[in-house]
């Protein structure tokens, strides 16, 4: 099979089951409404899912996303509420996300230490962080332009196709894709994943690779974390409970390779989307949650199973 | 004395093959990769069953349908990779599947007894039954992996490549071990690319190409040179090239280095358009030297001169100095074997393959795609992963992306090691190339007709120590042998 048709895979998974649901639900599933919804729902997974391509890619894992993002929406809205500018406060947010970033890097660098662990803390650490700036409350914060990144169009900006927080997305989602497939460092990145011994032989600086994946992974939850504030109009300590495990699934049904050295940006989107369809899906079915949660489930296990059959046939 | 015979016909991969072999003979099997040896030995062990042909045991049928099969009919594999269970004793593994019990439970006591025979019969009392599969050497583990065959009475014992990784001390025990099976009665085919282990092991040998049987005989009637026409397909005039070469200024100066551990201490001098070998036992410290030269271990002592620079350095360093490496661990340093030649050949110089710090895969692929056939790298495209290469093909990958950096030095850590003739001959005629060309190589070899045969110098490494090198003249295997023990 040609990398093409392998990079199709996941595209066709999506459009079975953008059909499957259009056919089951005709004039509820397939309209623009439902598809600029659904886009919303997905912009934040996804833009976590273009940091975690990168982790994956290098042969890192990132547990802590969830507690990142949520650690993002709380900073944002305690920086607003403190007078700051949006914009300010945005780049304010995403730098901190990064800093978080270079902790994590420089913890798995540093002390030799397995990211699942590393992570781990941080998944508990990070969370406790959220919470304590938090106050353990939601933050309210006043109505800025941040907030419409993440709201359905209103009639006068229908030009713009798709809010801007998906704009952001799909941007951001381009620029990864070049530093994946086509600079030095995404070069690295990939052969770190998948030998580190060889990268170090062939000159690779491993650690500092490992740093900047973490760096701009974290920089980009926290991205994440700005289009969840908007989404939420607040600074939420226990939100995005669980996302990372969405994250990572979107990452791995778009085709990365746990053990690293294997990662797409445009199979992370499909994987993100294939998501938000079933459980945009299952709502419009009026399917009760535990069975989205079941579907959602079957899909993660079966996406890995096909591509691994996909694959062997080489 | 019970005759075993065989004769094969398949078709495809194995287009016709005959062999066979006698109770109480060793017999080499030789081949290319590729030749068709691993098929051949997946039909005797009924992984797959031919389409054509017949094979007979004791002149009886033999017709296995699955490798317990061919196992209850007497005849056993010896893999390249050690099929053991690494937790459990060496008694649990000589008897895993066939354990004597009572009422559901192990006989302890007989299995004991059982393993201890078997380890008996191949006069290796010593490995105790109750010690625990982890913690012998590899080839201790052998020796267990063949006193299993040997427990259920299997006669016709394949061993698949069993000296790739050992000790050349561990090959003259398995040689001693291997005949005292023949005179035992037992029929053995034993798969090497070393034609002086065929020598050294086997009575006859048969030589297999493109699937087919196309020569063999007893080994004392053979010269080399016919053993390797057959197996390339083609008269090779001279496996070790050597152009005139004359040796230019110092590119590289070692002087006292000691590493982490190993070596203890270490000297040497490289010159432009010199290949300088470095012989010694494995665990000698050869491969901690290059190591610790090239930046991947520290240096705990002395200095490593490159041109006009002094000291120590990260291997980005050292590629920038133009000095690279081949590893001798392909499958788990040299390459990454998921990715796709292109990015292995070009993985340490990515730079001029596009604008600004861009890689453009268009050119990678192009740069790559140079060094395919000078190197006759057998490869669909540039694109496919290096894992789908044979090994041959593979080391070729590894000693291009030298070729693509441009290097001067080339640091080669036994760059031949289980690789095929064909392979072998075009990476000594590259040797020979570039040291003709001015470049300066630093060979590691275990192999010591292959440093006599491509260096202009050796020095030998024993305990640590690395001794003068010496021009190849003033050298012989013997002497080389006596140095490397620490008899010199």
């Amino acid at each position: 099979m040609t990398p093409w048709l392998r990079r199709l895979g996941p595209l066709a998974g999506l459009g079975l089951v953008v059909l499957l649901f259009a056919a089951l639900r005709p004039g509820q599933f397939a309209t623009s409404g439902n598809l600029e919804i659904m886009l919303l729902q997905t912009a934040v997974v996804a833009t976590a899912a273009l940091g975690m391509t990168l982790v994956i890619a290098s042969g890192g894992i990132d547990l802590s996303v969830g507690a990142q993002i949520a650690l993002a929406t709380v900073t944002l809205a305690t920086l607003l509420a403190r007078g700051w500018s949006p914009a300010a406060a945005l780049l304010a947010t995403v730098a901190g996300g990064a800093a978080c970033g270079c902790l994590i890097g420089g913890l798995v660098t540093g002390l030799r230490l397995p990211p699942f662990i590393v992570t781990l803390g941080m998944w508990g650490g990070l969370r406790g962080l959220a919470k304590g700036l938090a106050g353990e409350t939601m933050v309210v914060a006043p109505t800025t332009w941040l907030n419409d990144l993440l709201t359905a169009l209103p009639p006068d900006r229908r030009w713009l196709l798709v809010p801007p927080g998906v704009w952001l997305t799909i941007l951001l989602a381009v620029a990864v894709a070049v530093l994946l497939q086509a600079t030095r460092l995404g070069r690295h990145i990939l052969a770190t994943g998948s030998n580190e011994s060889t990268s170090r032989l062939c000159g690779v600086s491993v650690d500092r690779t490992k740093l900047m994946v973490y760096a701009l992974a974290s920089a980009l939850a926290a991205v994440a974390g700005v289009l969840q504030y908007a989404y939420l109009t607040v600074g939420d300590p226990t939100t995005a409970l669980g996302m990372e495990l969405d994250i990572i699934a979107a990452v791995v049904i778009g085709g990365a390779s746990l053990s690293g050295g294997r990662g797409s940006v445009a199979g992370t989107l499909v994987g993100a989307m294939i998501m938000t369809a079933v459980a945009n899906g299952c709502t419009k079915l009026d399917l009760p949650n535990w069975v989205q949660e079941i579907v959602t489930g079957v899909i993660i296990v079966s996406a890995v199973a096909l591509d691994r059959f996909r694959r062997d046939d080489d | 004395m019970r005759g075993v015979r065989k004769s094969f016909g398949a078709t495809a991969a194995l287009a016709g093959v005959d062999l066979r072999v006698a109770g109480g003979e060793v017999l080499a099997l030789v081949g290319e990769n590729g030749a068709g040896k691993s098929t051949l030995m997946k039909v005797l062990a009924g992984v797959v069953r031919p389409d054509a042909g017949a094979m007979l045991l004791d002149g009886r049928p033999y017709e296995p349908r699955s490798p317990r099969d061919a196992r209850a009919a007497g005849v056993a594999m010896i893999h390249q990779e050690l099929a053991l269970a690494p937790h459990l004793t060496v008694a649990d593994n000589i008897l895993l599947g066939v354990e004597p019990t009572r009422a559901g439970f192990i006989r302890t006591a007989a299995s004991r007894e059982a393993a201890r025979a078997a380890l008996g019969q191949l006069g290796r009392a010593d490995i105790s039954p109750d010690a625990v599969v982890a913690g012998l050497s590899i080839a201790d583990r052998q020796v267990v992996e063949i006193a299993r065959a040997v427990a259920v009475g299997c006669r016709v014992l394949v061993l698949d490549e069993p000296t790739s990784s050992l000790t050349s001390e561990d090959v003259r025990h398995l040689e001693a071990l291997v005949k005292r099976l023949r005179g035992q009665g037992h029929a053995i085919v034993f798969i090497s690319h070393v034609l002086e282990e065929v020598r050294s092991f086997a009575d006859r040998v048969t030589v297999i190409r493109d699937g087919a049987t196309v020569g063999g005989g007893a080994v004392g009637s053979l010269s080399n040179a016919q053993i390797v026409e057959w197996m390339v397909g083609r008269a090779v005039t001279e496996l070790y090239p050597r152009s005139p070469r004359t040796p230019g200024a110092a590119v590289l100066e070692i002087s006292g280095v000691a590493g982490r551990r190993l070596p203890e201490s270490a000297s040497l001098v490289l010159h432009r358009g010199e290949v300088l070998g470095i012989a010694g036992l494995v665990g000698a410290g050869r491969t901690e030297l290059v190591r610790a030269v090239f930046g991947l271990d520290p240096v705990r002592r002395g200095t490593v001169r490159v041109a006009a620079e002094t000291g120590a350095a990260a291997p980005a360093r050292r590629w920038a100095q133009g000095v690279g490496m081949v590893s001798e661990d392909r499958k788990a340093e040299g390459l990454a074997l998921n990715l796709s030649i292109a990015d292995n050949l070009t993985l340490s110089r990515l730079g001029g393959l596009g604008p600004a710090g861009l890689v453009l895969a268009g050119r990678q692929a192009a740069a790559s795609r140079r060094w395919i056939e000078p190197l006759q790298i057998k490869c669909h495209d540039v694109s496919q992963p290096v894992a789908a290469l044979s090994g041959g093909n593979q080391q070729k990958v590894a000693v291009a992306r030298l070729l693509h950096h441009d290097v001067d030095v080339l640091l080669l850590d036994e760059p031949t090691r289980g690789i095929d003739v064909g392979a072998k001959a075009r990476i000594y005629a590259l040797i020979d190339e570039l040291a003709t060309q001015g470049r300066a190589v630093l060979l590691v070899s275990s192999h010591v007709p292959e440093l006599l045969g491509v260096c202009d110098r050796v020095a030998v490494m024993c305990r640590g120590r690395l001794g003068p090198a010496r021009p190849v003249g003033e050298i012989d295997e013997h002497s080389l042998m006596q140095e490397a023990i620490g008899h010199g």
